[in-house]
């Protein structure tokens, strides 16, 4: 049977660990299409990210190289201090150029870029956070066919970031956590 | 909003094939993805809305292609960048390179210098920067002419003390750069040592052999196959059981020479050439 999507891109900032945490978490042991997380964070501090969320998880959560091929079921983290970019030919590209919406890795530098791979087959997932990444990233994904959602700002512990995408995207979904989990596993699970 | 209209993988191609031809610049082996996004942000910023706009403009002037240029050349740095690889080479490859009765060490993509005066530093605290040459090159002249004023704004120089910091570094940073206004001039002592010049891994050939050779997120703009080539460049630079550094995102496994080269630290990417 056909996959609604082949690559899920979830960005958060301030408040969403928690959240992305609770989703990789639910998620089923086996995806069937990979996962790449962009997440705001320090930079030159040693990146102990990756294995705090594996910790919390149960999965393991691992930072690509540059070029390192994408394949379905890994969960990826982009590292820090790097824009994380997508190939046609389906592999990572990493960037050190100047940030966007003050961080990098930027949020919309990467849903841009899996927008252009990936069409109508990227979802796109936008949480909590306090500045303004990641509206031009829903963006492109909506323009080329992809599905976007993003957190209700109501669950949200840093709302600026998903009412901007609200506000820029009009009429895009708007889920609580518990909702973007079920939404995800009803579409990762065709049979049900 | 912007009228840009981003040229398709085949226009790209023929855009930079042009440029080879025009200007002798070679990069059609650079990744596609972030060469997209650098030829968009060019074409938006000097007003070229279409490909049409874009071949025009770089054939009929000059100064389009040297704006080009700046734009491709991402010349983001930092002094310090990922602290813990400073304090892997100082505690690793320094006492190797203290061996030796003159060292010398090439940084390939230096930008405007911040990662060679890091280095600079260490080299000099640890007492090997006097019988140390360093060459830095970088594609982009503009970048070298930079880095031979060893200049930087003063508001930088925050950061990068954070970064000497945690880099291990227990001196005072204060004391290797000079104030004036709003700038910081990086002391002469720790730059005369240090040759900048132009060199394109692309295109131009080993100049040299060194003990140490950092290549740091300079190949994350090639394609594959691009990066194999430059790597063997790279080895052929460097001394038998000489050091190689690269970004710590940056892996030369998959490349053809990846067992001429033993692994002296995985996180960091610190790779030492076989006998
Ligand atoms: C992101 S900077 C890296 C600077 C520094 N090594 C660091 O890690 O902070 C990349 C640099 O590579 C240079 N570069 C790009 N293509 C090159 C080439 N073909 N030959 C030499 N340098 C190149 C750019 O001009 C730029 O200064």
């Amino acid at each position: 049977m056909a996959k609604a999507f082949d690559i899920i891109i979830i960005g958060g900032s301030a408040g969403s660990v928690q959240v992305i945490s609770q989703i990789i978490h639910e998620l089923p042991a086996v995806l069937p299409v990979p996962v790449v997380i962009v997440l705001h964070r320090l930079k030159n501090v040693a990146s102990e990210m990756s294995k705090i969320l594996s910790a919390q998880t149960n999965k393991v959560i691992v930072e690509p190289d540059d070029k390192d091929p994408i394949k379905n079921s890994f969960i990826y983290l982009a590292p820090q201090n790097y824009h994380l970019l997508i190939e046609s030919d389906f592999t990572f590209s990493l960037d050190y150029s100047e940030v966007v919406q003050y961080s990098r890795p930027s949020i919309d530098v990467t849903f841009e870029s899996a927008a252009k791979v990936y069409g109508k087959k990227a979802f796109a997932v936008l949480l909590s956070g306090g500045n303004k990444d990641g509206t031009n990233g829903i963006g492109a994904v909506i323009v080329r066919g992809g599905k976007a959602i993003v957190q209700h700002p109501d669950s949200a512990l840093y709302p600026a970031m998903p009412s901007a995408a609200i506000a820029s995207n009009k009429g895009i979904p708007t889920l609580y956590p518990e909702q973007i989990i079920e939404y995800l596993n009803k579409n990762l699970n065709p049979s049900r | 909003m912007s009228r840009v209209i981003e040229l398709t993988d085949q226009e790209l191609t023929e855009v930079l094939q042009l440029i080879n031809q025009l200007y002798g610049y070679d990069f059609t082996g650079y990744a596609s993805a972030s060469m997209h996004r650098r030829v968009y942000r060019f074409m938006h910023a000097s007003g070229l809305n279409t490909y049409d706009d874009l071949r025009y403009n770089l054939s009929e002037q000059k100064a389009t292609f040297e704006h080009f240029l700046e734009f491709i050349s991402v010349n983001v740095t930092e002094m310090f960048r990922d602290p813990e690889f400073f304090k892997t080479i100082k505690e690793e490859v320094f006492p190797r390179l203290a061996t030796y009765p003159l060292i010398r060490i090439w940084h390939a993509g230096c930008a405007t210098g911040e990662e060679v005066f890091s280095m600079a530093i260490l080299l000099k605290e640890a007492g090997l920067l006097e019988r140390t040459r360093i060459y830095a090159t970088d594609i982009n002249p503009v970048n070298i002419e930079k880095a031979k004023k060893g200049i930087m704004t003063l508001q930088v120089i925050k950061d990068y003390t954070a970064n000497y910091i945690k880099s291990g570094g227990s001196k005072d940073f204060s004391g290797y750069y000079t104030a004036l206004y709003n700038n910081a001039l990086i002391s002469k002592e720790l730059r005369e040592n240090i040759l900048f010049s132009q060199h394109n891994l692309v295109t131009d050939q080993v100049f040299n052999e060194f003990q140490l050779v950092c290549c740091r997120n300079v190949m994350i703009y090639f394609n594959k196959g691009l990066q194999n080539k430059v790597l063997h460049l790279l080895h052929d630079s460097l001394a038998p059981l000489g050091y190689l550094a690269l970004g710590p995102k940056e892996s030369l496994l998959f490349t053809d020479i990846a067992d001429r080269f033993e692994v002296i630290s995985p996180a960091f990417k610190i790779f030492r050439r076989n006998q």
